[in-house]
């Protein structure tokens, strides 16, 4: 099936005396669809925060297309990354956070322009172009010059998906996108979710509450427990079959609800 | 009725003086404002320890004093002389002030959201294209009501340049009052409108930054 995009091996983390995750082991590959559920507290977001270097693991490797994240080589020995090693590398990787973090002070198209025209991915006239059809994309071609204050959370949220688009991620990152949203509102941001992944080159992880969602787009379905990935498995088998009796009671109490 | 026509005459005179040492004082301040303030945030323990010893130092004693050593006690110590009175004025005030404001310039940029770095993190925005474009444009709409105060304090500051000999609109004013002991209370009068009307500018631009600043900040 090809080699892995992203990688984690061994991973533990504590904050403090507090061990979050203690190992930690899983490969994407490619284009792979992940969800990751588990119990509020088990560590979800700071696995994928890891990967987006906002947390350093205490101890493993993050591969990322190979390359070690958090170390790198300085005269024949592995140290700490520096700025500039995790620069270069985590330009594959892209996030949208719970609370959308929209760049206040701009609009929206401006939002979606900031990081492509850093980066001199193309010419400002070029990125223009492609951020204003990022934002059709997302439904919101006709608010390209609003300021984020002036819409509702489900329009952030799908600026802040076209924004992280527009760097052309090989792997996006998903912290419940859709938790701080009026419920209303959840449906058209799973929507946009469900083109992207439709689309199928790039390789997402989705820390999610939302089990119907998951079983629709994920290939694979991670069940995260005190620590460890307790199970793991397609939708269909993991949802409908849970072998351990923690992921029956999670699920369960999903249900009632 | 005659006699306040003389005094305002004569205050104008004074006024001149005003103004320089304010606008030249405002850029310099909000200059060292600036640089003491991001060193304040800044990773380098030196840099940030050292702005540290200047903030305490000049916001622990007192701009009268301040002004007193830069014109009488530097030139006797160590032979500083900080050229004509109207700079040494100008950076005493400015030193002095630019410490107050650093504080701002430190608070407002420690207070943008902490969502806001991860998301320029996110992006892959290096450190200083987060600090320019995402931090400090915030920082500075959070700091402009406040720092408006502090252009008003440092107007008020100025009628104490009078008091190293320099020709402003108090010194006229106590001129006046010398010859004419019987007008002082039209004399200080006319000074306080003096002063109030130089500093509505000021005030109005205060008010207006205070509706800016409430638009386009992300705080926690
Ligand atoms: N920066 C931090 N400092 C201290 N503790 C933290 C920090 N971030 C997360 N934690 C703790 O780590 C645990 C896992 O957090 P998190 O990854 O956010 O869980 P989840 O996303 O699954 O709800 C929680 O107990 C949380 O309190
Ligand atoms: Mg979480």
């Amino acid at each position: 099936m090809g080699k892995p995009i992203v990688n984690y091996s061994k991973i533990h983390k504590s904050f403090g005396d507090v061990d979050v995750l203690k190992g930690i082991n899983l490969d994407i590959k490619p284009g792979e669809k992940v969800a990751l559920i588990g119990p509020s507290g088990s560590g979800k977001t700071t696995i994928i925060r890891m990967l987006m270097t906002l947390e350093q693991p205490t101890s493993g490797t993050i591969l990322v297309n190979g390359e070690n994240l958090w170390q790198m080589e300085k005269k024949g020995q592995l140290v700490p990354s520096d700025d500039k090693h995790l620069h270069a590398i985590r330009g594959d990787i892209g996030m949208v956070f719970q609370h959308f973090n929209l760049f206040p002070h701009m609009t929206i198209v401006e939002n979606c322009m900031l990081a492509p025209a850093l980066a001199k991915k193309n010419d400002k006239k070029e990125v223009k172009i492609q951020a204003v059809e990022m934002l059709e994309k997302v439904g919101l071609g006709d608010k390209i010059n609003l300021y984020p204050a002036q819409l509702s959370g489900g329009q952030k949220q799908r600026v802040a998906m076209a924004r992280a688009l527009m760097m052309k991620p090989k792997v996006m990152l998903f912290d419940e996108v859709t938790s701080a949203l009026d419920p209303e509102l959840v449906g058209e941001v799973l929507e946009v979710i469900r083109d992207l992944a439709k689309e199928g080159e790039m390789a997402m992880i989705l820390v999610t509450h939302e089990m119907d969602f998951a079983l629709d787009i994920a290939d694979r379905i991670l069940f995260l427990n005190e620590g460890v990935i307790e199970e793991e498995g397609p939708p269909s088998e993991l949802l409908v079959n849970p072998k351990s009796e923690r992921l029956q009671d999670f699920l369960a109490r999903f249900n009632k609800r | 009725m005659n006699s306040i026509m003389d005094i305002s005459l004569l205050l104008l005179k004074g006024i001149k003086i005003t103004l320089i040492v304010l606008a030249v004082s405002i850029v310099i301040s909000t200059l060292i404002a600036f640089v003491a303030g991001l060193s304040r945030v800044s990773s380098n323990v030196l840099l940030n320890k050292f702005t540290g010893v200047y903030v305490e130092i000049f916001r622990g004693t007192s701009l009268i004093i301040q002004l007193f050593w830069f014109s009488y006690a530097l030139p006797g110590l160590f032979n500083i002389h900080l050229g004509s009175d109207i700079w040494t004025a100008v950076i005493a005030i400015s030193l002095n002030y630019g410490a107050y404001m650093s504080e701002i310039v430190r608070s407002s940029i420690l207070s943008v959201s902490h969502g806001q770095t991860e998301a320029s993190v996110a992006l892959n925005l290096t450190k200083f294209q987060r600090m320019r474009h995402i931090i400090i444009p915030q920082a500075i709409r959070m700091m402009l009501p406040e720092y408006g105060n502090y252009l008003i304090q440092i107007l008020k500051a100025t009628s104490l340049v009078s008091l190293i000999g320099l020709t402003d609109l108090l010194y006229y004013g106590n001129i006046y009052r010398s010859t004419h002991l019987s007008e002082a209370p039209t004399v200080y009068m006319l000074i306080l409108v003096f002063y109030f009307v130089l500093a509505l500018p000021l005030i109005a631009f205060t008010r207006k930054m205070e509706v800016f600043s409430k638009k386009g900040v992300a705080q926690e």
